[in-house]
């Protein structure tokens, strides 16, 4: 156990201080995760539209958060609006700004690429049929398009939750901040402590991710 | 003859600059069917898709049952109702069963119950020998069964006319005959049909009459033997020397 450095994890509450580092991680994720996917499903939708405002302000925003690291972005809306707006954003609320900044984009564009995978005959065979606009989009065009769109949901799902151990960047006491925190104070009695603590963060993510991963898999596999 | 069941009048179809049917008129009579062949681009496919305004028109007027056909108006869904149509790739919805598929449109836009609509596709799909096929879904299918899977789901709508195009082109050649025989059953019991083909003897038996496009415009028309033996104008001379082909003669 020892040389392992799991002993720390043992130590006082250090288990429950973990724990509740993964819930700041999750709690972002998790509200971050909801607006993305609710604002993703409203903006994929105009995306398909063929208004060239919005395909051109919708095309920019894109980019942008393609090019800029999630890091860079965070340190502009906690450190960079303070400076030059005299805003005071909470490190947890700039988090959930910045990956919800992230994930609407990401979450629209996989909404839109899984709409226009729906050929165009499938409307037209339906409007064959006498059916309506709605009666087509809710009976033939969402259900398709939403088997597409759970898989590649899931898998930004996923990487949020991953991704959301930059925050502790901008202070955000997260599951590894908490764990750098266990190894510093135990850097004297357990120098081994390093491999445990990140061995523990690790599993923890694992146990997160790996359910809703196995999830997807199932239901790529009844869809497919 | 029968009454009129479409009246196409002097219909005008661009694509851009590009016009792809020019001035076209054709009657469609209750109990006929009509067969329309010419060469690929012709305008074939477009024909078919303004009749039950897949396509908007620029000119010209389409009526069905003396009842203006427009994609924009609010009895269009009605209309299409009466016009049913098969694609050539079949299109069936493939998150549903073969059943659902053909009990989708009955329950949602006529109405009818399950049981109902349930009992009419059993009905139908037994007559197209796919019975057994009913809790599948499409990809388990092959393109045949697909094709008569989409002639029963149009026909469980008991349409007034059905608009079929090219829709055995897609298929392997064994698989041609089980779908064109159901086409050629609805013939014997008086369906109305307007049907793309591109295989001649198959239009030749089904047809009351055979209408060649060339260029957007009906070139001639008649009946198939009129058409098929004794052609009147060099296009269609032309068009039907296509499909046939001179014993070779090697070279000495
Ligand atoms: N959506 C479209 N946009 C622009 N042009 C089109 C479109 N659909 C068809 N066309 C053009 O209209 C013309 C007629 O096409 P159509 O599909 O009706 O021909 P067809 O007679 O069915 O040919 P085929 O035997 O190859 O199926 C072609 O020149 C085609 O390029
Ligand atoms: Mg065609």
């Amino acid at each position: 156990m020892t040389s392992l450095g799991l002993d720390v994890l043992f130590k006082g509450i250090n288990m429950q201080r973990l724990l509740a580092g993964l819930w700041v991680s999750l709690r972002i994720s998790l509200i971050a995760i909801a607006i993305s996917i609710f604002l993703g499903l409203v903006v994929g939708w105009l995306m398909t539209r063929k208004n060239i405002v919005i395909k051109a302000i919708t095309r920019v925003y894109l980019e942008i958060v393609r090019i800029m690291p999630q890091m860079v972005l965070l340190f502009i809306v906690f450190f960079g609006t303070t400076r030059l707006f005299g805003w005071n954003i909470d490190a947890e609320v700039s988090s959930v700004i910045v990956f919800s900044f992230w994930g609407v984009a990401e979450m629209s564009d996989l909404v839109r690429s899984s709409l226009i995978s729906i050929p165009k005959h499938q409307y037209e065979s339906a409007y064959a049929l006498g059916m309506s606009e709605v009666q087509t989009y809710l009976s033939v065009i969402i259900p398709q398009t939403f088997r597409r769109l759970v898989p590649l949901a899931i898998n930004l799902i996923t990487r949020m939750i991953k991704t959301t151990s930059l925050v502790m960047m901008i202070g955000v006491v997260e599951v590894l901040k908490v764990g750098q925190q266990i190894i510093e104070a135990n850097r004297k009695s357990s120098p081994n402590a390093a491999f445990g603590v990140y061995l523990t963060v690790f599993i923890l993510y694992f146990i997160v991710c790996w359910p809703i991963s196995m999830f997807s898999k199932k239901l790529e596999k009844k869809w497919s | 003859m029968s009454e009129v069941l479409i009246k196409i009048d002097n219909i005008l179809k661009k694509y851009d600059d590009n016009v792809v049917l020019d001035g076209l008129s054709l009657d469609i009579h209750e109990g006929e069917v009509v067969v329309v062949v010419g060469p690929s681009g012709c305008g074939k496919s477009t024909l078919l898709r303004c009749i039950n305004a897949l396509e908007p028109i620029q000119g010209g007027m389409i009526t069905f049952r003396g009842e203006k056909i427009d994609g924009r108006s609010k009895t269009i869904t009605a209309l299409r109702q009466k016009i049913g149509m098969v694609f050539q790739s079949y299109e069936l919805f493939p998150h549903k069963t073969i059943l659902d598929n053909i009990i989708l449109a009955p329950m949602k836009v006529q109405k009818r119950s399950r049981a109902d609509a349930r009992k009419e596709a059993e009905e139908l799909l037994d007559r197209v020998g796919l019975l057994d096929k009913k809790d599948s879904f499409p990809r388990q299918l092959s393109g045949g069964q697909k094709q008569r899977v989409a002639i029963v789901r149009a026909l469980c709508m008991h349409p007034d006319v059905l608009l079929f195009d090219e829709v055995t082109a897609a298929l392997d050649p064994e698989m041609v005959r089980e779908v064109l025989d159901v086409i050629l059953s609805l013939a014997k019991q008086w369906k109305t049909m307007v049907i793309v083909t591109h295989e001649m003897s198959f239009a030749r038996a089904v047809a009351d009459r055979i209408i060649f496009i060339d260029q957007g415009k009906i070139v001639e028309e008649g009946t198939p033997s009129e058409f098929f033996d004794h052609p009147k104008t060099e296009r269609a001379q032309a068009f039907l020397q296509t499909f046939t082909f001179d014993k070779v003669e090697k070279e000495a």
